[in-house]
């Protein structure tokens, strides 16, 4: 960490047009990114891999390839991968970056990243990098966990390339890591590892180097092995722009050679070369006794069949903890900041549209945004100490049966879970992931477990349109449907993932495969500065879209304006009007059922907001929902629980937000239609809360969707299917009520 | 035999890994060669999957899977460290 920061590029360096790229790769659990930390210091940016989107962090470091001369070359961190060879597009991203193939730079350098306890393994992704003649260097990580040290220098000439041991968590090492950088940025020279493959395969792979397409630009000693990737990945896969040709001479060698004694002679033939060098033979394995002590002791509970679940559910308890609870506090934090600045710009501004722009549309979209950066961080902290302990792993072991039923991996199983909290922490969660099928899926159903913000509607619904007596008196009606809900929400998630994973997001189940790596105390200070870099990202991205679409519904309900605050006239309907506390100020008009003349509508009834509700009115109709339904199904898109204060707006119930439910409630329940009916009945109820229950109304879940899938595609499937899905569902509740006599 | 049906710490040792494709394949690759020895550590408490042992590493796999992988008891070495 010496000497870095932007102001010091020493002058009279000529600058290249792009600076040297040097990739950091390795396998997972070898605390790869903890050293790219420690490398980069705190400049890491996040951006997505060309044509793909899988994360990519870079950063910018200063390296130094001639004496006393400072340049700026650009860090990559690698996906973490156990081997080059590719079945998906996300596993192709290591071989295109270090060949500098689609739209990728063409790497100087790179860091192979191994864990010093477990060299023979991590050894079979640094040769495969070998192979491709780049220049490598390897950062034998971990090291103050093994002992003895191994000798650097005896290992550096087995090997063929400049090993150095670090340990990123204890910043040792660090320096000497960057001498070699620059030493090997100096010499460029690549390494050529010679392998004992049997000539039969040599020959054969005479036909795929000829196969090999031009557009690759691949040097005379890069087509061999490169031949060798297609081989091993090609035939099984899912990968993209292969070229016809190419896959027909590996499918050829394939056949000829047989495809069983292919794979078995390559990979053997490395790991044969990895033994050699490394001086251990078959005897390695099981047959020592474990290296880590401490990790067997805490598997020993952690995955025993009681105790294990047992402190498993207390993790998820914990996890509902956090987002719920402690998120509480800070929630009401940022709400309390916004109407607080909202009333001080009502205080200062005259009244007028700009002065509600600022405070219910700008300031009230900020909000909205700022609101989910408590969930939001606390969720990443925690599934960073889930990672970095090595628990994740653990989690997915313990619960993968049950996931597996859904075609998903066991790591889905905490964005599933943080669905009740919010879907939007959730679908940034799901970014833990590997494969970008999994993802898709986890953000397609996420939204239908009941999140917190449906709470408010569902609240405001059972208390208005449901007694709160007791069924056959004992079962109380309301707490029931509450529950009746969650389970709903629950079957709902489970069956649309069982759909849509056999559907429209279909692939080929792809097995398990796991490594449950040591426990280690976490290092908080990564684990800090990824919560730091999430939730930045989602302030930038997600976050403009989001404040957005407030103003713009803020602007379909408050446009055009009426001269002064009136009060509410609801045609067609007779109210029954209790006054209330808070109505009385604005409604004394009308005691009894007298049918109130059209003279002065709410600003809110020619708003082309309610011009939407009443367009909808047909379309919602047999759903048994009415235009101001229509409207607050409108005002519901900034947030779910605006339906409530949209409601009361129809209503002409000032807006004070505490206050609204109870009025609300009130004429809710009390509203009659001409001929005494009720337009809100129990039945009404059921099948608006499960309108709300299904339909993903919820810009910041779109956009956050749209954010980590980079298409609007999508967030509009996701809104259709929920929509339509929605709509059936609400249509069987209310028409098949009917049918059976209620109303 | 087959991984998946051997028993708890005992060691042993792969002859032959069947499956085929990609997966079969990331087996090869995470170092379970034929001659390699192998431990099924333990079980997930839901019976599946189980966890292995290997080349001083704990790799978790689906029964399913487990099952292409066939092994041959060690008889020269017995387990030391399946009963403390």
């Amino acid at each position: 960490m010496t000497g870095m920061g932007p102001d010091l590029v020493s002058v009279g360096v000529p600058q290249k047009q792009s600076p040297p790229v040097v990739l950091l790769a390795g396998n997972p659990n070898t605390g790869k990114t903890t050293l790219f930390n420690a490398l980069s210091g705190e400049s890491a940016r996040v951006g997505n891999y060309p044509g793909i989107t899988v994360e990519r962090r870079s950063a910018s470091i200063f390296v130094h390839p001639h004496k006393g001369t400072r340049q700026k070359a650009d860090l990559v961190d690698l996906p973490g991968a156990y081997s080059l060879s590719a079945r998906s597009p996300e596993e192709r991203i290591s071989l295109e970056a270090i060949l500098g193939l689609a739209a990728n730079p063409e790497p100087s350098l790179v860091i192979v990243v191994v864990d010093a306890g477990q060299l023979p393994r991590n050894s079979y992704l640094l040769l495969q990098i070998m192979e491709l003649c780049v220049p490598t260097i390897v950062a034998v990580n971990m090291i103050d966990e093994v002992s003895p040290r191994p000798d650097m220098a005896d290992l550096s000439a087995r090997l063929g390339v400049p090993c150095i041991a670090t340990s990123a968590r204890k910043k040792q090492g660090i320096a000497e890591l960057r001498g070699a950088i620059d030493a090997a940025l100096l010499s460029a020279k690549a390494p050529s590892p010679s392998l004992a493959y049997p000539a039969g395969l040599l020959a054969a792979l005479g036909k795929i180097t000829q196969a090999l397409p031009t557009s690759w630009k691949l040097t005379e000693a890069r087509k061999r092995p490169v031949a060798l990737w297609a081989l091993i990945s090609l035939g099984d896969d899912e990968l993209r722009d292969i070229p016809a040709e190419l896959r027909a001479a590996c499918d050829e060698v394939r056949q000829v050679r047989g495809e069983f004694d292919l794979d078995m002679e390559i990979v053997r033939t490395r790991y044969a070369w990895i033994e050699e060098r490394l001086h251990q033979g078959q005897s390695e394995g099981a047959s020592n006794p474990p290296k880590r002590p401490t990790s067997e002791r805490i598997d020993r509970v952690l995955l025993h069949p009681v105790l294990g679940f047992l402190v498993f559910a207390l993790v998820t308890l914990l996890l509902f903890q956090a987002l719920f609870i402690a998120a509480d506090p800070l929630i009401h934090l940022v709400e309390n900041c916004v109407s607080f600045a909202q009333s001080l710009v009502v205080k200062t501004i005259p009244h007028g549209w700009p002065r509600d722009l600022l405070a219910k549309g700008i300031i009230g979209g900020v909000g909205n945004v700022v609101v989910f950066l408590p969930q939001i961080a606390l969720l990443f902290a925690i599934i960073g100490l889930l990672e970095d302990s090595g628990y994740m792993s653990r989690v997915a072991f313990l619960i993968d049966r049950v996931m597996r039923m859904l075609g998903l991996h066991g790591r889905a199983f905490v964005p599933m879970i943080s669905g009740f909290a919010c879907a939007v922490p959730a679908i940034m969660a799901t970014r833990t992931l590997e494969r970008q099928r999994d993802r898709l899926l986890t953000m397609l159903v996420v939204p239908l477990m009941t999140c917190s913000a449906r709470l408010p509607v569902y609240t405001l619904v059972i208390g208005a349109l449901f007694p709160p007596s007791h069924l056959w008196g004992w079962l109380p009606i309301q707490g029931t449907l509450m529950v009746g809900l969650y389970g709903f929400s629950i079957v709902a998630t489970l069956t649309a993932a069982w759909v849509l994973g056999r559907t429209v997001v279909k692939a080929r189940r792809v097995p398990l495969l796991l490594e449950l790596p040591p426990y280690r105390v976490p290092h908080l200070r990564s684990i800090f500065r990824m919560v730091i870099s999430r939730s930045k990202d989602f302030l930038r991205e997600a976050g403009t879209i989001i404040l957005v679409c407030t103003v713009v519904l803020w602007a379909l309900l408050s446009f055009p304006r009426a001269p002064d605050p009136s009060p509410p006239v609801v045609s067609n309907v007779t109210s029954s009007v209790i006054p209330s506390p808070a109505q009385t100020a604005s409604t004394q008009s009308s005691p009894g059922n007298v049918q109130r003349d059209v003279k002065t509508k709410p600003i809110i009834e020619r708003s082309p907001g309610a011009l939407l509700g009443r367009a909808l009115e047909p379309v919602i109709k047999p759903l048994g929902f009415d235009w101001r339904i229509g409207v607050g199904l409108v005002g519901s898109f900034a947030a779910r629980e605006v339906f409530v204060s949209t409601m009361a707006l129809v209503y002409g119930i000032p807006d004070s937000d505490t206050d609204a439910q109870v009025p609300l409630r009130e004429r809710m329940r009390t509203e009659r239609r001409k001929d005494g009916s009720r337009p809100y009945s129990p039945l009404v109820g059921a099948s608006l809360l499960a309108f709300f229950a299904i339909a993903c109304q919820c810009t910041s879940t779109l956009a956050v969707i749209r954010r980590e899938t980079r298409t609007w595609r999508w967030p509009l499937f996701l809104f259709a299917y929920t929509g339509v899905l929605a709509w059936v569902t609400s249509f069987a509740i209310y028409q098949g009520g009917r049918l059976m006599g209620l109303s | 035999m087959t991984l998946a049906d051997a028993r708890l710490g005992e060691l042993l040792t792969i002859c032959q890994v069947s499956g085929h494709g990609a997966f079969r394949r990331r087996l090869l690759e995470m170092g379970l060669l034929p001659g390699t020895k192998v431990t099924v550590k333990s079980v997930a408490p839901l019976g599946d999957p189980i966890e292995l042992l290997v080349r001083g590493a704990s790799l978790s796999i689906r029964k399913e899977e487990a099952a292409t992988v066939s092994v041959t008891v060690n008889l020269t070495q017995l387990p030391r460290s399946s009963h403390q």
